[in-house]
């Protein structure tokens, strides 16, 4: 077939299969702007900021219009300029403008397209209201008086997470975005994923902030505060800094954290090492026992949620593993059962979920949470520029004993098929170097919303499936229920790609997640540990501290909420 | 004071339409036909029986003016607020009926959800102003006595 050719700004560009103009144009190199477009979410074409103009000067919405072979198209004519800003002040016209005190400063679409298009007065009257705030979740937060209605909150809720917490209520002028009947969006079946808040150009959902009580804490003497870091920050929090995207900057936020005044910093994969054992034992069990199974993965407190909320009679099927961050936390609060000084159980995670999971019953211990705070990776780049750290050129340190040893499966955790490449390693009669090389092309790498893998596990066949984004989960749950697909472990986490692309994690793109990616696997060759059984830290806590404990710690029975 | 729904009645509307999401608009009409409002109940038993989320069918609901959220009375009277009217003293009308039945702009139905007063722009039968209807039967040239005795008539019919 001959290769087809559109003009863009008289330049020949060629359409490769490419769904819309302007994704043609982005290619061409030229960073038209939008508020409503995502590739991986249906076309609205509401915003119309992607307008461009074609060789008859008839205008088109490029999100929305199919290129076709000898199109000519022009993307910055004064008429288009014109009629862009002229959306920009209409946005603007009934818009706060509180920038300087906005949770979204310095990071907000509208902001910057504003600044972009040199929008210095705005003609129309200010027609804004007051701040309309539902702080009623533990997850994240709406100002509804900052959405201009661009839908990609809604379409993300319901065409990813298949969740559709929220929609467009009521019309014209009075048209917003709301739960049904108006209610908190605690109150309704939102699991709290964030992945609205990641999508949301504007200031109008944004992650919780929980930095000002933890400052707070840190500054009181009497209390040790120790932190634990998710194996997805590392990767995800340099490019905020100027490093590169993905690069693995675990050392560094150790560094910064001990100046900030943590007492003692360690690493979540730590937790993750657990949880591949105690979930390889489980399952292990479940195999040879042949019951419960499929074994549903734990780790996502969203899609715990999500299991709760829709397939409750799935739940004895999920395991009964707490996730990496709170098997941690129940060692770390038994570690310092004595210590004389209040102690204060930090998370730095990538994910707004875990705010929620931190703060259910079933992890507190006399009414005690076991994570006091689940601060974000965006979170931990605010308190990090407030405390003046100049981050690049912090010297990387080591995290402090007795943690101080991670294995490389615990690290891939991080990333959609890491819980089931750390596991299945456990698994392998094999354990040679080669032999676990050659499970990492197995199916279970890579950033598809569904893989499927399967391996020999003692004579039998074990059939994995390995999903993200709880759309894709919902589909396979009902293929399972209907005797269409079978396996026996399937891994599930909300956020598409695995946490790595969690809502609390500064927003990337489709190669930002691949760079993430391959900072963990990279780390994960770089370790000398790869196997969580080799790990000396390990094997000294089931000696030692968990003795008779490793269920009342490590294990959990969700009790459904009324 | 809200009722709660009949699943057998809903079923019926939904198997009328083949359970498909995309009638949701002929369901939701014919769930206000029963109830006179779309009761929060029939919500949730929708969204579990078609797939779709009581966010987006709240989304369809607020939509159309139709459809109403809050229980409405046996009888709906609506009273024309359109120029026609308006100029013919329409809101004379209006203030009797909210007088007796100590209805207002706000609170539109009786507690003992027999009536529920509404305003309407133009009901399209302007030589007849100033024109009020009950349950949809058009009642020409008011005044307000006449809605008086109209009130009385159907008080008396219960
Ligand atoms: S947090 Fe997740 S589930 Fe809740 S409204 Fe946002 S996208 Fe939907
Ligand atoms: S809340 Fe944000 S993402 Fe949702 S419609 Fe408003 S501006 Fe768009
Ligand atoms: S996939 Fe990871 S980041 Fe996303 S909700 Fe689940 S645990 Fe949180
Ligand atoms: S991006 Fe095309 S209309 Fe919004
Ligand atoms: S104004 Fe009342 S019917 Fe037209």
């Amino acid at each position: 077939m001959s290769t087809e050719f559109m003009l863009i700004d008289n330049v020949p560009v060629e359409i490769a299969g490419e769904k819309n103009i302007l994704a043609v144009i982005r290619k061409a190199g030229i960073e038209l702007p939008t508020f409503c477009y995502y590739s991986e979410l249906s076309v609205y074409g509401a915003c119309r900021m992607c307008v461009v103009e074609d060789k008859w000067g008839d205008i088109h919405a490029s999100c929305s219009t199919p290129p076709k072979a000898g199109m000519e198209i022009r993307t910055n004519t004064p008429r288009l300029r014109k009629y862009r800003k002229m959306i920009l002040e209409l946005f603007l016209s009934n818009h706060c403008r509180d920038c300087t005190t906005c949770e979204k400063n310095g990071k907000c679409k509208l902001q910057e397209l504003a600044q972009r298009f040199g929008i210095k007065q705005v003609r129309f009257n200010n027609t804004s209201g007051e701040p309309d705030l539902d702080t009623s979740s533990l997850c994240i937060v709406r100002d509804r008086s900052k959405c201009i209605l661009c839908g990609d909150c809604v379409r993300m809720c319901d065409e990813v997470q298949k969740v559709g917490a929220i929609d467009f209520a009521h019309r014209g002028s009075k048209m917003r975005v709301s739960p049904a009947f108006d209610e908190p969006i605690a109150k309704t079946n939102c699991v709290g994923c964030g992945q609205c808040a990641a999508v949301c150009p504007t200031g109008a959902i944004v992650v919780r902030d929980d930095t000002a009580r933890l400052w707070h804490d840190i500054s009181d003497r009497d209390a040790k505060v120790v932190v634990q870091i998710a194996p997805a920050v590392r990767v995800g929090i340099g490019k905020e800094f100027g490093l590169a995207e993905g690069e693995n900057v675990m050392g560094r936020i150790v560094a910064a954290l001990r100046r900030m005044g943590f007492d003692e910093v360690f690493d979540t994969s730590t937790g993750a090492d657990l949880t591949v054992l105690e979930e390889a034992g489980e399952f292990l069990a479940r195999l040879h026992k042949g019951e419960k199974l499929p074994l549903f993965t734990s780790c996502c407190p969203a899609w715990i949620q999500y299991a709760e909320n829709n397939y409750p009679e799935l739940m004895p099927n999920i395991s009964t593993c707490r996730s990496p961050m709170q098997m941690f936390a129940s060692v770390l609060k038994e570690h310092y059962r004595h210590s004389n000084r209040r102690v204060v159980v930090v998370a730095v995670m990538p994910c707004t979920a875990k705010k929620f999971e931190a703060a259910r019953d079933e992890f507190r211990e006399d009414g005690i949470p076991n994570v006091d705070y689940v601060i974000t990776t965006q979170e931990l780049v605010k308190m990090i520029r407030e405390s003046g750290i100049v981050f690049s050129e912090v010297e990387p340190e080591s995290v402090d004993m007795p943690f101080g040893a991670v294995s490389g499966a615990g690290v891939i955790f991080g990333v959609t098929g890491g819980v089931t490449e750390a596991v299945i390693r456990r698994l392998a009669d094999d354990k040679s170097v080669s032999a676990l090389r050659a499970l990492a092309f197995t199916g279970v790498r890579g950033l598809k919303g569904v893989k499927e893998a399967s391996i020999e596990y003692a004579g039998r066949e074990v059939r994995i499936a390995i999903v993200s984004g709880l759309r894709n989960a919902d589909n396979l749950i009902r293929q399972i229920k209907s005797g269409e697909k079978h396996y026996d472990f399937l891994e599930i986490m909300a956020c598409p790609g695995g946490c790595i692309a969690g809502a609390g994690q500064p927003v990337t793109n489709e190669e930002g997640r691949k760079r993430r990616s391959a900072g963990l696997y990279d780390s994960d060759r770089m370790s000398s540990i790869k196997r969580s059984e080799e790990n000396p830290v390990i094997m000294a806590l089931y000696s030692g501290l968990l003795k008779g404990k490793v269920h009342n710690l490590l294990h959990v029975e969700y009790r459904r909420k009324a | 004071m809200k009722a709660a729904i009949d699943f057998g009645e809903m079923d019926a509307i939904l198997t009328k339409y083949g359970h498909k999401a995309n009638n949701i608009i002929p369901i939701l009409q014919d769930t206000q036909a029963k109830y006179r409002y779309l009761p929060r109940e029939a919500f949730s038993y929708l969204s579990e029986k078609l797939g779709i989320s009581t966010a987006k069918i709240y989304s369809v609901a607020t939509f159309y003016e139709n459809f109403s959220l809050e229980p409405k009375g046996k009888y709906v009277i609506k009273v024309c607020d359109g120029t026609a009217c308006h100029v013919r003293k329409s809101i004379p009308i209006l203030e009797r009926l909210r007088k007796e039945l100590a209805l207002s702009e706000t609170k539109v139905t009786t507690d003992d959800l027999l009536f529920t007063v509404e305003t309407v722009s133009c009901l399209g039968a302007c030589g007849l102003a100033p024109v009020l209807t009950v349950n949809d039967k058009v009642y020409p040239a008011m005044t307000p006595d006449k809605t008086s005795e109209l009130l009385a008539k159907l008080k008396e019919a219960n």
